[in-house]
């Protein structure tokens, strides 16, 4: 048993302390600490730059893989050519049938998927917006290429990190916060990955911990005290950084997994990114340190067949979004929580052979909080001015990135981005 | 301590030096292997890793002729292009559309493929006779580091990592940097196949100073990628093989490097090779991989060495073996600030284990999940920087993947199923403290305890740790009970210790 008084860097001592975190109290001078403790104020501190505003705000962001259908989510049935490239997939004017788009008050001829109520009660409510014809220059029709390309920020893709993980690097320097950036999956999304900061990530909360111990639960109390012989919280050397990160996990683990025990304050209507949504919630609500978090969702790649499978698919996004906001909204938490859906192209316009569409470019994303301009942004694309098929972008993501890094996240996006884009008007700034 | 490459009195190394030498120049191995690599003595034992070439392969690393296929993403025939044409022109959709398919189905078997690929290297570095041939092949594809995603040929990658595997000890200049100008995969990845007189591409030649060669900033200006770039041209491929396209090639003058010449790719080679730079770069690199990666492991003592290196290297004319051969019987190396010094990749991590500790290599395919969980993937490494490796393989949750692999490759169990099955791991752990049973009037499971913890961490933990882990034998079955040796390695494992070597 080591003495916490002999031995203040034991793991009990941290655990008595809460949250701070091994890795952070045993490498930085305390003046710095200070500066790290202040970007993760609780609520309601009242630290505010903008009226309104918390200073401690997360950004939580939705990725839709494999290629959201834009043009049969945010519907422009007041297109004559949508029904002409459609014939089959073409989602009825709101009113027409019991499949009809919704209408949107904002929207002339823009409507709707009519699976999206959930999302349409939240643009009724003014806390949800669509950035319409996302998109940028040479769009690359690959999955991978697409999506790296939506996770770097850059031309080709080829940057070895991700733009929300070089906001960790500016961030975390010279003061380490290990648990910024949480992804819900079992590989970190290269959007979270920094040139110093690798973020958290797990599948699920039950196999964010050592699973050793379900051999034998003899071997419990050994592992609790495996990393705590710790002396010198100044060393450098390679053990003494293992030891804070294993202590770090242990701490970690135990907060996350009791997190997501909580029973959430709303109902959840269960699936996949309803549950990692609800996960998310559930941290936030116990006040981690965590700036960014990341949910993915599969299945949008629907060559063949697709109304069927995109009505379940789209049911699923809008219904999570509406519990989630729900649910940040009852913890008291939506004026501090931004959503952020996007997916890495969206589809041609003219539909296949096979009932499905193809591989396509430029398409919406999605914004829900309380500080979101709200309504439809931007223009959508023409229909008919297309570039081989496909739709020209209107707006580049990296403006739309630049709106959240600047105006959500407060930091410099040029920094990020590698060069100043002009902000997208995302979040309310007066 | 030890400083530079003196050499090590070859009557002190023993036993922990032998396991030392084989967890770095290889992927360790039993204590039966340590055991008879110690018995070698200190110059055939880092010959035996060293002179690769004389151990006969056997088993996944003796045949690879025809184990890939090299037809999945072949360019279009002539004639296939001639109907790709018509059909855009004539817009017809039908045919286009067939052609689009076509290549879709191509993609989704290529990248089956480069799955069996990435199970196959797996096998290969858990099973190869020659494990420092292995280990190099790793460290030269995260140096030459090339990314399948834009290559997008499996074949392609083969071929690159069969010449990493043939000049893995030859010379540096010659044989590899030579060779990855004309490499398919590498001249897709870069762009080369892009870079004509006309229109040229300096992503290969900033790459081949910055990252290759000389390393960021270090002696070589703009001027030099422009000019580079220039000589480059015309270095592309058809098919699986390099071509030189004669009409892309730019033969005009060039300056580089402030020599004036009508320099090609193999000049601007020769001409990168004139700079200091280029022999202390890699020197860098090839200790930050084999001796210490702790950051600033150069300076001090890894200063001086890594000078020592870089000294050698170039009068060698850069060739690998006799400055790894140095290294490898240097004192330096065996020193303790250098023992448990490096953070094991994620590779590292599993090769080790099921190499040292000989568990059942269980599924492979699982294996490469796990690296790529760990941030290792093979064949797709994050950019053309390679992996930057050291601490930032670890935060709270590769540790736990890290941890729970380890409960997998021991027990079978696997961390996604649930409950766990019962099923029996089929691993037999008694052979790692067999040998300890000849010792007459000695606490055999402390003696064991100790011993496996040297063994797996490298170190005997402090006093509270060690006699709890030595209870927990006793109370359990003692140190002939299989499951809980397991038991115990599952824990030993887990500890922050086992994530360095």
């Amino acid at each position: 048993m080591s003495d916490p008084i002999k031995n203040p860097w034991s793991r009990r001592m941290f655990i008595q302390q809460g949250v701070t975190l091994a890795s952070l109290a045993a490498t930085t001078p305390l003046f710095i600490q200070q500066t790290a403790k202040g970007v993760m104020l609780p609520q309601g501190s009242g630290l505010t730059s903008i009226p309104g505003m918390p200073q401690d705000r997360i950004l939580v962001i939705v990725q839709l893989g494999g290629g959201n259908d834009g043009l049969n989510t945010v519907v422009p049935y007041g297109s004559p050519d949508y029904y002409r490239l459609r014939p089959g997939l073409g989602i009825a004017a709101p009113g027409r049938n019991a499949e009809a788009a919704l209408q949107l008050s904002q929207g002339q001829g823009i409507g709707l998927h009519p699976a999206m109520a959930g999302l349409k009660s939240l643009m009724d409510d003014g806390v949800a917006s669509i950035v319409q014809g996302v998109g940028y220059p040479n769009p690359n029709r690959s999955h991978f290429s697409s999506m790296d390309i939506w996770h770097t920020a850059s031309p080709d893709g080829r940057r070895g990190s991700g733009w929300v993980g070089r906001y960790f690097d500016n961030e975390c320097a010279g003061a380490p916060n290990p648990e910024i950036g949480i992804a819900v999956g079992r590989e970190a999304p290269l959007a979270m990955q920094g040139d110093t900061v690798m973020p958290v990530s797990f599948e699920s909360a039950d196999l964010y911990r050592w699973m050793g111990e379900d051999l034998d639960k003899q071997l419990s109390d050994p592992y609790s005290k495996i990393a705590d012989d710790q002396q010198d919280q100044e060393a450098v050397d390679q053990l003494s950084f293992l030891k804070r990160t294993t202590m770090d996990a242990q701490i970690s683990s135990k907060k996350v997994r009791h997190a997501v025990s909580q029973q959430p304050l709303v109902a959840y209507p269960g699936g996949n990114l309803s549950n990692q949504l609800q996960m998310i919630a559930a941290m936030i609500r116990s006040e981690m340190p965590t700036r960014v978090y990341y949910a993915t969702m599969g299945g949008f790649d629907t060559h063949a067949n697709q109304a069927g499978q995109h009505t379940r698919l789209l049911q699923q996004v809008g219904d999570s979004l509406k519990s989630f906001y729900g649910d940040i909204k009852a913890q008291g938490n939506s004026g501090r929580v931004l959503t952020m859906v996007f997916s890495e192209f969206g589809r041609r316009v003219a539909q296949n052979a096979s009932g499905g569409t193809d591989h396509g470019t430029a398409a919406p994303m999605y914004f829900v909080g309380d500080m979101i301009n709200p309504g439809l942004h931007g223009t959508h694309p023409s229909l008919t001015n297309l570039d081989g098929g496909d739709l020209k972008f209107t707006q580049d993501f990296r403006s739309v990135y630049a709106g959240v890094l600047g105006d959500w996240m407060a930091t410099d996006s040029g920094q990020v981005l590698g060069r100043k884009w002009k902000s997208a008007p995302v979040i309310k700034t007066s | 301590m030890a400083s530079g490459l003196s050499r090590l009195n070859p009557r002190e190394f023993d036993y922990w030096k032998a396991h030392h030498l084989l967890q770095r120049a290889g992927f360790g191995g039993t204590p039966a292997q340590v055991l008879a690599l110690k018995n070698m003595g200190l110059d055939d034992a880092v010959d035996s890793l060293i002179e690769f070439d004389e151990v006969e392969e056997t088993g996944i690393t003796a045949r690879t002729d025809g184990r890939f296929d090299n037809d999945i993403m072949r360019p279009r025939t002539q004639e296939e292009r001639r109907e790709a044409n018509m059909a855009r022109r004539n817009g017809n959709e039908a045919v286009l559309e067939r052609f689009r398919t076509e290549r879709q189905m191509r993609q989704r078997s290529d990248r089956r493929q480069l799955a069996e690929m990435q199970q196959w290297w797996m096998g290969r570095m858990i099973e190869s006779p020659r494990p420092l041939q292995e280990k190099m092949t790793l460290f030269l594809h995260g140096h030459f580091a090339t990314g399948y995603r834009p290559v997008e040929d499996s074949y392609h990658m083969f071929v690159q990592n069969e010449m990493f595997r043939q000049n893995a000890l030859g010379n540096f200049k010659n044989d590899l940097v030579r060779n990855i100008i004309r490499d398919p995969a590498m001249i897709k990845y870069l762009n080369n196949n892009q870079n004509s007189q006309r229109a040229p591409n300096e992503n290969l030649s900033r790459e081949l100073m910055e990252l290759f060669t000389l390393g960021e900033g270090r002696g070589y200006s703009e001027q030099d990628i422009k000019q580079g770039a220039r000589a480059l041209t015309g270095y592309t491929y058809r098919d699986d093989a390099f071509y030189f396209n004669d009409r892309d090639h730019d033969n005009e003058y060039k300056v580089i490097f402030g020599k004036r010449g009508q320099w090609n790719g193999d000049d601007f080679v020769d001409l990168i090779f004139t700079r200091p730079a280029a022999s202390e770069f890699i020197c860098e690199k090839l200790y930050k991989f084999f001796v210490n990666d702790q950051p600033g492991f150069a300076t001090g003592d890894g200063r001086t060495t890594i000078r020592q290196m870089t000294r050698m290297f170039k009068s060698d004319n850069w060739e690998l073996k006799p400055v790894l051969r140095k290294l490898f019987t240097s004192q330096h190396f065996y020193d303790q600030a250098n023992r448990t010094s490096i953070i094991k990749s994620p590779i590292q991590l599993v090769v080790q284990a099921i190499r040292s500790l000989r568990t059942p290599s269980r599924n492979m395919s699982q294996l490469v999940q796990a690296c790529n969980y760990m941030g290792q993937g093979l064949f797709v490494p994050p950019s053309v920087k390679g992996w930057d490796g050291g601490r930032k393989w670890i935060n709270t949750s590769t540790l736990f993947v890290r941890q729970n692999t380890l409960v997998y490759l021991l027990t079978g169990r696997q961390t996604n199923s649930r409950p766990w099955d019962n099923a029996n791991g089929g691993f037999d752990a008694r052979h790692l403290v067999d040998h300890l049973r000849d010792i007459p009037g000695r606490d055999r499971d402390q003696d064991a305890v100790t011993y496996l913890s040297r063994f797996t961490i490298g170190s005997v933990p402090d006093e509270d740790r060690l006699a709890q882990w030595v209870q927990y034998v006793r109370d359990r079955g003692g140190a002939d009970d299989n499951s809980t040796i397991i038991n115990l390695l599952a824990l030993m494992t887990a500890a922050p210790e086992y994530q360095l070597c």
